[in-house]
């Protein structure tokens, strides 16, 4: 780790504030942030915690029936608080890491990293969610924008992130057996209006949709609808751990679990 | 019953409230006054040609103290290897030179570049990253046989080639081997990978070198498990200091896994560096840097031959290895591959011909070295895993093809040069098949299937050689040490005892479980009794732990100092009780006069000794203190039969080990609970290296598996709860504690039973996989149902 200063602001006003000089760096709960410093892969002047902000934390249930998550929530928390309002939601939450990461880790430094195989972003991406910023409202579909990559500009805080509540969903992750994180993991939500399905660990770019299965689930949500559906491997990530064909197999197996568990 | 504390008992270890409530003594809890700090500066390329390095800019830096380069150690002695193999046509093994800092070349990732000694550390890593080196990258050689093809680049390049040696064992039998298979009703053949392993010690290497210019006297305080073995080699060959001006100092250890018995780079770095500064240095490996610099285990890659008959009798068996050395030769490399390996190809079975060819082979990788079980595991896997097969294809019950072929005479001498004392592989596989319900197993494969798992069960024998070693038989295999132990018994004038054995305790338990049997031999309880470990200054030489040695060889060399103190003490009691010395009994602490009531406590017994004023002084000195060292006359040889049932995920290619049971037969036991521990340990490296574990380098020579976000250690919720049983016991017949040693087993035994597992479900689901590589991750098995559809 190299030398840095440290701020931790009680508004998102002096967080947006403290985050506008050179080289600052927003810090959720530290779970890729600090690993990178310790490595010396990364050397900000300055770490704005975020955790400090009694306003972008917690779990509420809006009028609309919609969950919306503080920004510096827990996956603690999510797991635990969200648990009546979205299961499908809480349960992800629950899977991530260990306990120690859980208790550490957030919602939005979650999101704001984007890591392939990251489970949030399946969450997000899967429900339709909306980013929400200090600054704007960003819809799930034009905020992963590839591997690491998201339309937050830079010193741009997610406050909160809402999600609407579909009348069925599961989330199915398949662990990379070293980190456990998602080696592939698929989210299925079936709402009044449609099906939306989200990938993530498999893809390059990062968590996607599967538009494909989405329209066959869309016309008959049940397993059997996905078969003879196949994704390409073109683009899936191939490392010691599975094949660029493994991951999309995976995915086909993973959706179908999480239809007949949804 | 054993009573309580004694031999047999499950005596909660003493050493565990220490190591829980946080008041252990590691080494990095050692910080001498006027400390500095040294960083490495470590190769990022796999091979090349230092073409310069310029610390001048970082000379400057805050807080820096001194950098050395490999220029400093001109003329300073490298690390040494301590086993000499000879070749198949009689030529000693290719030994390359090892420096303590990089000279001319870079040879892996993490290979030692330079050591900027600082304030703190984190001043001598800024002054690290500001070192400018000039490397011109060259060609690295990873694999194995191509390292060995004419063209290879070399690793050495004062050597002829990558090959370290070619060894044949037994060369004699090379033709009649060759002959048998030939001629045989089936022979049944196997390629496998026994692949690289990581050992992962919970507390990381770390190195505090001292020197006191007042009497001349370095300290060094290291993660060993074999301080006295340290001392001998740092000292005599690569820094010049003598015995008695060097104290090496192995406090307590959190895990050593065979990784910490080795000589590395930073103790003789340390040590030499607190010399030239005259004020102590001290380094904490992190564990990014332990992925590349802890000396690796196994790296084997094998094609087995196993001849039968047609009744499925064994006639001989052929076995051509490649085995990495990885870089340099790390302390014992040379002998895991051959002699702890090629003695062992006869496993629980009487094969007549047996030859094994090994050739160990440089690459740009970590040194590779012993790993818990170290050639045992490697033996056993190929050889299990071929019966399986064997069994398959000649349509034999695999537990039936095995009991077609065990030893049942002892001793046994077999075709690879080793006697095994007993044993009884009957019991241990019937006992097994009793805890297994093996005729419960095709309801269990029909439930599976129902939910659309395939389950399969896979069982196997091993045996290994533990207590290393007879020294004059080790002597002419190459081993350049003595492989005995010692042990000093000083009995305190108030009858309390302290032994300083040169056994190391790393998470083993001696501190408990030798008390055990020093509160059986005198009959005092056993909290009056100290077991004093690790530090060159008040244990006798001793050679260390590895190797399940340290009650087979520790153990008895303390029983034999304790004997001459039980000895003498009779003597004293007998002077005592103005009686004959042969009439005197010692039963629970008491000496008494057989057929009287006369009698003395051990306590007065040692109050006499060290207060001799009604003493025999003319016939018998003062004092109760003796110390033996106790070359064994043999190996050890534990065994048994290892079951697991796995369920897979065919849609997936998920294993999930559903059950686990292990029969042994350790010989006597010493304490149930800590032998059961041990097994338990090794069951999780074992099953962790058959479905998870496994470095992986590039053909670069990058370690990409070099943190646990790739390098999947195993967890308890990997694991079933393990059934083991160890009351098959023959004890051993040559130590006077008939024990056998049980440290490595679980590691030894456990892999073929998994990918026996493994197979047995595939197969037993339609699916023609004959064998997967390890680790059977998910994407492997996977790929290989893709790959028999």
């Amino acid at each position: 780790m190299y030398n840095f200063e440290f701020e931790r602001p009680s508004t998102v006003e002096d967080a947006v504030r403290a985050l506008a000089g050179d080289e600052a760096q927003a810090l959720g709960g530290g779970q890729t942030l600090i690993p990178t410093l310790k490595q010396r892969l990364a050397m900000p002047s300055k770490l704005v915690s975020l955790t400090g902000i009694d306003s972008i934390r917690g779990v509420c249930v809006a009028d609309d029936g919609a969950v919306c998550v503080g920004g510096a929530t827990t996956h603690a928390t999510v797991a635990r608080e969200a648990a009546a309002a979205y299961p499908a939601l809480a349960a992800l939450a629950g899977q991530i890491g260990d306990p120690a990461v859980r208790n550490r880790g957030t919602i939005g430094g979650s999101l704001a990293n984007n890591d392939p195989s990251a489970c949030y972003p399946a969450a997000a991406l899967g429900s339709g969610a909306t980013i929400v910023t200090n600054a704007r409202e960003i819809a799930a579909d034009d905020y992963f924008q590839g591997m690491f990559e998201t339309a937050l500009e830079e010193g741009e805080i997610i406050t909160e992130v809402r999600f609407p509540v579909p009348q069925a969903a599961s989330y199915q992750k398949f662990d990379q057996p070293a980190s456990r994180f998602a080696l592939v993991g698929v989210f299925v939500a079936r709402f009044a209006e449609g099906v939306r399905v989200a990938v993530t660990g498999a893809s390059a770019e990062g968590v996607f949709r599967w538009h494909e299965a989405e329209a066959a689930l869309a016309k008959n949500f049940a397993a059997d609808a996905l078969k003879g559906l196949s994704l390409s491997a073109d683009g899936m990530i191939g490392d010691m751990h599975g094949t660029p064909e493994y991951r999309a197999h995976l995915a086909g197996v993973l959706a179908a679990r999480a239809v007949a568990a949804a | 019953m054993p009573k309580d504390g004694g031999i047999g008992a499950s005596t909660k270890r003493r050493e565990d409230i220490r190591f829980l409530t946080g008041t252990g003594n590691y080494t990095d809890d050692i910080n001498i006054r006027g400390q500095a700090y040294v960083h490495f500066l470590r190769s990022d390329v796999a091979h090349g040609r230092i073409k310069g390095i310029d610390t001048a800019e970082a000379e400057k830096m805050p807080g820096v103290v001194r950098i050395f380069t490999g220029a400093d150690f001109e003329g300073v002695g490298g690390i040494p290897c301590g086993w000499q193999v000879t070749d198949r046509h009689g030529a000693p093994m290719q030994e390359p030179a090892h420096p303590v800092l990089a000279q001319g070349k870079v040879r892996h990732v993490g290979d030692p570049i330079a050591a900027v000694v600082a304030e703190s550390r984190e001043q001598a890593r800024d002054a690290a990253e500001a070192i400018e080196v000039d490397i011109e990258d060259l060609p690295a050689v990873i694999d194995m046989k191509a390292a060995l093809e004419d063209d290879a680049p070399k690793v050495h390049d004062d050597l002829s080639s990558n090959l370290c040696f070619d060894w044949g064992f037994v060369e004699e039998n090379r033709e009649a081997v060759d002959k048998a298979i030939k001629e045989a009703h089936h022979v049944t053949t196997l390629e496998l990978i026994n692949q690289r392993m990581v050992a992962n010690p919970m507390e990381p290497r770390v190195v505090v070198g001292d020197y006191k210019r007042a009497n001349d006297e370095s300290t060094l305080y290291t993660t060993s498990q074999n301080p006295h073995v340290i001392r001998l080699l740092m000292g005599a060959f690569v820094l010049g200091i003598p015995e008695h001006k060097l104290r090496v100092v192995a406090p307590d250890v959190g895990g050593g896994f065979g990784s910490k018995i080795f000589h590395y780079a930073e103790e003789a770095f340390c040590t030499f560096a607190a010399r030239k500064l005259a004020r102590p240095v001290k380094w904490t490996c992190t564990r990014s840097e332990a992925f590349m610099t802890d000396a690796h285990g196994r790296d084997h890659v094998t094609k087995i031959e196993l001849a039968l008959d047609k009744d499925g009798k064994f006639l001989a068996i052929r076995t051509d290895t490649h085995a990495n050395m990885g870089a340099y030769l790390s302390t014992f490399a040379p002998s895991v591959p051959t002699w702890l390996h090629g003695t062992l190809m006869a496993g629980n079975y009487t094969t007549p011909l047996i030859y094994v060819n090994v050739k160990a082979v440089f690459t740009n990788t970590v040194p590779v070295d012993a790993y818990r079980g170290a050639g045992r595991p490697e033996a056993t896997f190929q050889l299990e895993r071929v019966i399986d097969k064997a069994a398959r294809e000649m349509e034999i019950d695999p537990v039936e093809l095995r009991r077609k072929n065990f030893v049942r005479e002892f001793p046994y001498a077999t075709p690879v040069a080793v006697e095994y004392d007993t044993g009884d592989y009957d019991a241990t596989l019937d006992r097994l098949l009793e805890m297994i319900d093996r005729d419960g197993f095709a309801a269990r494969r029909a439930e599976a299937a129902k939910r659309g798992k395939l389950r399969g069960l896979g069982i196997n024998c091993y045996i290994e050689a533990c207590g290393i070693a007879p020294s004059n038989l080790v002597g002419q295999l190459g081993a350049r040490a003595g492989l005995y132990e010692s042990a000093t018994v000083r009995v305190n004038a108030t009858g309390s005892i302290s032994v300083f054995t040169g056994s190391h305790s790393h998470g083993q338990g001696h501190e408990t479980s030798f008390a055990q049997v020093m509160s059986e031999m005198i009959g005092i309880p056993a909290e009056q009794i100290d077991i004093v470990h690790g530090d060159t200054a008040n244990s006798p030489m001793g050679m260390g732990t590895y190797g399940s040695r340290s009650i087979a060889v520790g153990g008895s060399a303390m029983v034999r100092a304790t004997e001459k103190i039980i000895g003498k003490a009779r003597k004293i009691a007998a002077h005592l009780m103005e009686a004959a010395e042969g009439d005197i009994e010692f039963k629970d602490g008491q000496f008494t006069v057989a057929g009287t009531d006369k009698a003395v406590a051990w306590g007065d017994v040692c109050l006499a000794a060290y207060v001799p004023h009604n003493y025999p002084l003319e016939e018998l000195e003062p004092g109760l203190e003796e110390t033996a060292f106790y070359d064994p006359a043999n190996f050890t040889y534990p065994a048994g039969a290892y079951a697991a049932e796995v369920e897979v995920d065919p849609e997936t290619g998920k294993v999930t080990v559903c059950g686990f049971a292990a029969a042994d037969d350790f010989g006597n036991v010493i304490n149930p609970m800590i032998v059961e521990g041990q097994v338990h340990g090794g069951l999780a490296q074992g099953i962790g290296q058959a479905l998870l574990e496994g470095c992986v380098y590039d053909e670069s020579g990058q370690l990409i598996s070099g943190s646990y976000m790739d390098y999947a250690m195993p967890r308890a919720d990997d694991f079933p709860a393990f059934r083991v049983d160890h009351s098959c016991a023959t004890p051993c017949t040559h130590n006077p504690l008939g024990v056998k040693g049980c440290g490595e087993a679980g590691a030894i035994g456990s892999p073929p039973a998994i990918v026996n597992a493994v197979v047995d479900a595939l197969q037993g689901g339609g699916i023609d996989v004959t064998h997967i590589d390890m680790p059977l991750s998910p994407g492997r098995v996977w790929q290989a149902i893709q790959g028999a559809n």
